[in-house]
């Protein structure tokens, strides 16, 4: 749920918290909920477990970034059932979210913990590949409960398991049912119904589609969606990785598609937050607004209750519009955990539904990855999140989870950006883009 | 300057002073330094030179060394790949926010060095004057430089923002101040302005402060006007003071950052080589080697005024 926790959260870690806003930060702390539940030991290097793999060890540590006294604590709870369950002790060492990330590279290559949170994508590949995770296959084979998206978004590039999915958010177009009634707008499945619905709420005068890119990510949520539903999946991953060429026709028609649907967007994007287009959706000032779940921290009570989504429509009817960005935060495993054992049982629980219960019966914001999980108590629009994403046929994890970390930050906000400013001149920003990303994949 | 009479002190002993070295003290105290000083001495100069080395120049060098290669922040230093000046080819031919942040830290130095920095003199010229409230005026001024940057940055987003701030909230336009890139550098620029001048006002006041009095009492006499006692006896009295505030002045535009790295972490027309350097050496990212390049430009321009700055001083003490 706490997109934030990409782009903007690693390079907003050297804002001060009264800054960075206090929304965003209460969604990472429900997000931080569900993900310190998975990650609460990591941190702690200390040599307590020293037996070798397959030892009788006592404790096992958990590396975790859910600093928040939310998430913190729910993660405790599930510690607290992994202990009962198993009898072995977890030593949860918490670190400042954003300093977590920050040290990321040099935390796996020093002492580790066993298990420690973290994302799927790009980044979860890449440490698997540098042989800096472990693989978690034979975990894998004990889960149950995770469809083949979930699975797939936590396979590395050989093939083996290297992560344990336990939340994630979808992102889609949200609206307020309220607005819609009143006006009688359709949630459009196409394209051309989508730009004419656009076009009445114009003369309703309504912002069509809120819109906001201060902070250099939420743009890359829109392309990210225009480019799974003109290009699909494949393209998408392909391009991610940089085996793809950003000068190609394939990618020059979404620029194009998203330059024809500017002029619904709200203006001045680049001036705006995420949180500021959000309050423009909750005031009835825009029509809708494509982010992530956690939109809803914007709204409270009553309009909560009145706002409702729908899945981004269809462009190409070859492709559909099955797959979504829905970034998934969960749990990975040391290259050399000090107790492989306890590890391996620890994440067999974080896996387990018995887990995503405690989490979903202990923090309400979010959305469990565990299918098996009891999730009676979700609010209905947690329940129609979880049904979109379960419907998927692929699950994309956001643009800046899926490439380069350098390449997302430093290449693409500014060419989305510039994108933005000056839609016309969409050749010269892709061959930047190109030329940029040549440098930086050969490196 | 503080170590001159050190200097002094050991030309003043002879240099038989090297058979007392073993002498247990018996020999000629001649000495001016005992052992004591000398040990003091010795740990006075190894110490902070030692820290020098260690803090400024050791990671300095490694930032110069670090930018001829393409090292992503994981593995062994012996895998780093060398890759020679491809870091700053790319700097300059291959990476869109470089020209204009160049732009705007010339921008940013022109802007302080001709509006800001003279506005602070001329505020603590008045101030000096002892006008009534000078006090309250003299904090009003300060309290800015006191603040810190994110604070600031934080006070002037609540009056640039597009939809909530209160410039467009009181005249009711449109301006997107922080989001139109040809207009959020002059925002920006207003709002470090407005710290830059209470800092060199202070400054400027309190080399005024130590002007002798007799001075401008001896100009007045002479029936000098206040404009031209100014600018022909306290101005040209105040030239340690004027160096100090013209350094700090460069010193500011050249480390400009944080106000933009609050308002929207350097990209979209705010770029500054600073937030560049973050951007790519900080956090995940890791461009190591790309970011030490421009860090080592930083370095190559700071260096042209650090010199210039040290030449001017040496000058004077040699006089």
């Amino acid at each position: 749920m706490s997109r934030p926790r990409s782009q903007a959260e690693y390079l907003a870690r050297l804002v001060p918290p009264s800054v960075a806003g206090l929304n965003r930060r209460s969604l990472l702390a429900g997000a931080a909920a569900t993900g310190a539940l998975l990650g609460t030991g990591a941190l702690a290097g200390c040599g307590d477990s020293d037996s070798g793999s397959g030892g009788d060890a006592k404790s096992v540590s958990l590396g975790s970034n859910q600093s928040d006294p939310k998430p913190k604590d729910v993660i405790a709870k599930v510690m607290d059932g992994f202990k009962t369950s198993s009898g072995v002790t977890v030593n949860v060492n918490t670190v400042d979210h954003n300093t977590f990330q920050e040290n990321i590279n040099n935390y796996l290559q020093g002492k580790p913990d066993d298990v420690f949170t973290w994302f799927a994508g790009y980044r979860m590949r890449f440490f698997a590949a540098k042989g800096l995770a472990g693989d978690l296959s034979d975990v894998w084979a004990k889960l149950d409960g995770y469809s083949d998206a979930f699975k797939k978004a936590s396979t590395g590039d050989d093939g083996k398991q290297y992560f344990v999915p336990a939340s994630y958010y979808p992102w889609a177009v949200f609206y307020r049912k309220s607005v819609w009634q009143q006006r009688g707008y359709q949630v459009p499945t196409t394209l051309d119904q989508l730009t004419t619905l656009g076009a009445q709420m114009k003369k309703d005068g309504l912002n069509p589609i809120a819109f906001a890119d201060k902070d250099g990510w939420p743009a890359m949520g829109t392309f990210d969606i225009l480019n799974l539903r003109i290009n699909g999946y494949q393209f998408h991953v392909d391009l991610m990785a940089g085996k793809e060429a950003w000068t190609s026709d394939k990618v020059k028609k979404v620029f194009d598609t998203w330059a024809g649907l500017l002029p619904l967007h709200q203006p001045d994007a680049l001036g705006r937050t995420w949180q500021e287009a959000a309050q423009s959706l909750q005031q009835k000032k825009s029509g809708m607004y494509l982010l992530g779940l956690f939109v809803g921290q914007q709204f409270s009570g009553a309009d909560l209750e009145d706002l409702d989504f729908f899945t981004f429509p269809e462009v190409d009817s070859t492709i559909g519009a099955k797959a979504l960005d829905a970034p998934i935060d969960g749990y990975m495993m040391a290259r050399k955990p000090k107790s492989k054992d306890a590890a391996t049982k620890l994440l067999t629980y974080l896996g387990s539904k018995d887990a995503a219960n405690v989490t979903v019966k202990n923090d309400p914001s979010t959305l469990v990855a565990n299918s098996g999980a009891d999730t009676a108590s979700y609010t209905a629009l947690q329940k129609k999140a979880a049904e979109l994403v379960g419907s998927a046929t692929e699950i994309a994890q956001f643009l800046d989870r899926d490439t380069r970390p350098d390449f997302a930050s430093t290449v693409m906000i500014p060419a989305l950006q510039q994108f933005i400013k000056n839609p016309k001149d969409i050749s010269g920003m892709l061959t930047s883009v190109e030329n940029q990303k040549k440098s930086i994949f050969t490196s | 300057m503080s170590d001159l009479p050190l200097i002094h002190a050991d030309r003043a002993v002879p240099p038989p002073a090297a058979t007392t070295a073993t002498g247990g003290g018996r020999g000629r105290r001649l000495r001016l330094l005992s052992g004591t000083d000398r040990v003091v001495i010795t740990l006075m100069v190894l110490v902070p030179l030692l820290l020098v080395l260690g803090l400024v120049w050791l990671p300095a060098g490694a930032t110069v060394l670090l930018s001829g290669t393409n090292w992503d922040g994981i593995g062994p230093i012996g895998e780093i790949d060398w890759v020679g000046l491809k870091n700053y080819d790319d700097v300059v031919h291959n990476y869109p926010p470089f020209v204009p942040a160049v732009q705007n830290n010339l921008l940013w130095l022109a802007a302080l060095f001709v509006v800001a920095t003279p506005f602070g003199m001329f505020l603590a010229v008045l101030l000096d004057k002892e006008l009534r409230g000078s006090r309250f005026y003299q904090t009003a001024l300060y309290l800015p430089v006191v603040l810190s940057l994110a604070l600031v940055g934080f006070i002037w987003q609540l009056i640039y923002s597009r939809d909530q701030g209160l410039l467009n909230g009181v005249f009711g336009g449109e301006t997107d101040w922080y989001g139109d890139p040809n207009v959020n550098i002059w925002a920006v620029l207003v709002a470090a302005g407005w710290r830059h001048v209470g800092y060199i006002m202070l400054l400027y006041l309190a080399g005024l402060k130590g002007v002798d009095p007799s001075l401008r009492e001896a100009a007045a006499v002479d029936g000098s006007s206040e404009t031209s006692t100014f600018f022909r006896v306290v101005f040209p009295v105040m030239r340690p003071i004027n160096i100090i505030v013209l350094v700090v002045t460069v010193i500011e535009s050249l480390r400009a950052f944080d106000l933009v790295w609050v308002i929207n972490k350097g990209r979209n027309g705010l770029e500054l080589i600073s937030a560049l350097v973050t951007q790519n050496v900080v956090g995940e990212a890791s461009r190591i080697g790309f970011g030490s390049a421009l860090a080592t430009i930083m370095l190559a321009v700071s260096l042209i005024f650090i010199t210039i700055y040290l030449w001017t001083v040496m000058r004077e003490d040699k006089r």
